[in-house]
């Protein structure tokens, strides 16, 4: 049985269809990333399969039992609340020092254990959603933009330690990515969404050629891929191709 | 034990239970910016006890339900034309005006609402402080039950759903606590004050507070700490209950903000 699987799902923001006719299954240690221009409901869908958000139409059926590890694209600290990292690690589920600890190695942030969360950089806020988020050993690690603000060094060595992560842990990982062409090349599946699922399909994997070097920097490590859009469906209105390989098609799959 | 002393005892009882009940759920009202909403349950209070005295309902009762009613309308009125902001001061001064004017046109020949705006701590009646001390500990029992729960609301509702909780119904739950806790202790502070009761001592606390615990744990001393103070002082230069308390509140809040700058 796939670990989470969503039917025909619609969800709608206020007067607006954020998501409609999304099918999508996921299975154990399967990498996925989901892409797509900005509003197009890639943390909707997130939101969606985590329940956080009701659904218009269709149903989202989770393996009995299955733990999400979910990893919010930003978390907003309010100063009123007086919170350090090893307390986060306690929210909802107390854990023992030695697995906090270890959490917080594994992500790299293990210096940041007494330090209020509301006052670390975001990219420490980051490893340590990331180490809350391995604590319970989730079957699922659900990342929203986890690599936003990050330069690509930084991208490539936090994509390393994802797919690590997923070879330790066994999980699977389902992933926001706000870049459209460029994503994690463990990926297994790439999805395209524009408030339904545009294509999918297996990112290229880098190759050292020196132009592809060039393109990608050096010391990413081969931790980046393209991914080449191929959209099955043809529209018979004209749009720009500028800024997004996903066009506006909001009429169509009602 | 003189009369006094009687009445003494009892009202320090009164104002602990009460201090009990806003310290922890004070941090929440802090955390979650809930202080207008802790105003707008108070000011409905007003409505509760005008409504209570019209139909010979007993007073805590009237309070206690208006100010729940008030809680779960400002909790699930939603609406794209208006922010909870302007929600708010539409119903909590409505609300009190509402309140003041069912007041006068009560058959009774004089109502004095002064005691349930800015409280009437000396009259408290042992089945007043029974009121006082089953509220608190329902509150705290609540909060003690949810209290992992309802951190990690208060940080991410998305996170709480990831992690297979129900933040709805902790937010909920809070509203109704704040209700609740209105409705205990309307004659110890006075439906103007309460809001005070709750944000004061959270605060305070957490100027020196690392931790969401200790903060608790502080603004329950530092209520605890006020309200026995306040009573004293009240009693020793003639002033009232209530604000007495409150300046004592206050006044630990700015011992705070000097212990907070000697720290760095």
């Amino acid at each position: 049985m796939s670990l989470i699987t969503a039917e025909n799902i619609e969800v709608r923001n206020g007067g607006t269809r954020a998501l409609f006719g999304v099918s999508l299954a996921l299975e154990a240690r399967e990498i996925v990333t989901v892409v797509g221009p900005n509003g197009s409901g890639k943390s909707t869908l997130m939101r969606a399969l985590i329940g956080a958000v009701p659904l218009q139409a269709g149903r989202i059926t989770r393996r009995p039992g299955l733990r999400i590890g979910y990893v919010p694209q930003t978390l907003h600290i309010d100063r009123a609340l007086p919170m350090t990292v090893r307390r986060f690690l306690n929210l909802p589920n107390r854990v023992g020092r030695a697995a906090a600890r270890a959490a917080l190695a594994r992500t790299g942030v293990e210096a940041l254990e007494q330090r209020q969360l509301a006052g670390l950089s975001g990219g420490q806020l980051q490893r340590v959603l990331l180490a809350r988020a391995i604590l319970n050993a989730p079957h699922l690690l659900v990342l929203d933009e986890p690599t936003q603000g990050l330069d690509q060094p930084a991208s490539a060595s936090f994509y390393r330690l994802i797919e690590a992560l997923r070879d330790e842990m066994g999980c699977a990982v389902l992933m926001v990515s706000h870049e459209l062409h460029v994503v994690m090349s463990a990926t297994d599946r790439v999805i395209c969404l524009n408030g339904h699922i545009c294509c999918e399909g297996t990112p290229d994997v880098v190759t050292a050629a020196p132009a592809y070097r060039e393109l990608f920097g050096t010391g990413t490590g081969g931790a980046l891929a393209l991914y080449r859009h191929e959209h099955d469906h043809a529209h018979d209105h004209p749009h720009g191709h500028a800024d997004a390989p996903c066009h506006d098609h909001g009429d169509h799959g009602a | 034990m003189s009369l006094l002393d009687d009445f003494m005892v009892r009202a320090v009882l009164a104002a602990v239970g009460t201090a009990l009940a806003c310290g922890a759920l004070g941090c929440f009202v802090v955390w979650r910016r809930m202080a207008y909403f802790g105003d707008a349950t108070a000011h409905a209070a007003i409505l509760g006890v005008a409504l209570a005295l019209a139909f010979s309902v007993w007073v805590p009762l009237g309070v206690l339900i208006v100010a729940l009613a008030m809680g779960v309308l400002v909790g699930t009125y939603a609406s794209d034309t208006i922010t909870p902001d302007s929600l708010l001061g539409v119903l909590s001064h409505s609300a009190l005006a509402l309140g003041l004017v069912t007041v006068s046109l009560l058959p009774q020949a004089r109502v004095n609402l002064d005691a349930y705006l800015f409280g009437d701590i000396l009259v408290v009646r042992p089945l007043d402080l029974a009121v006082i001390w089953i509220g608190a500990a329902v509150v705290l029992g609540l909060l003690a039950w949810r209290w992992q729960a309802l951190l990690a609301e208060v940080l991410s509702g998305d996170l709480a759903y990831a992690s297979g909780l129900n933040p709805k119904r902790d937010r909920l739950m809070l509203t109704l606590l704040i209700a609740a806790v209105v409705a205990v202790s309307i004659k110890v502070v006075g439906a103007l004050l309460i809001t005070a009761m709750l944000v004061i001592p959270a605060a305070a606390a957490r100027l020196i507070a690392r931790g969401p615990e200790a903060m608790a744990a502080l603004a329950t001393l530092i209520g605890i700490a006020a309200a026995i103070g306040g009573l004293f002082a009240a009693r020793t230069l003639g002033t009232p209950a209530g604000p007495s308390i409150i300046c004592g509140a206050a006044a630990l809040f700015l011992v705070m903000s000097m212990v907070a700058r000697l720290r760095g």
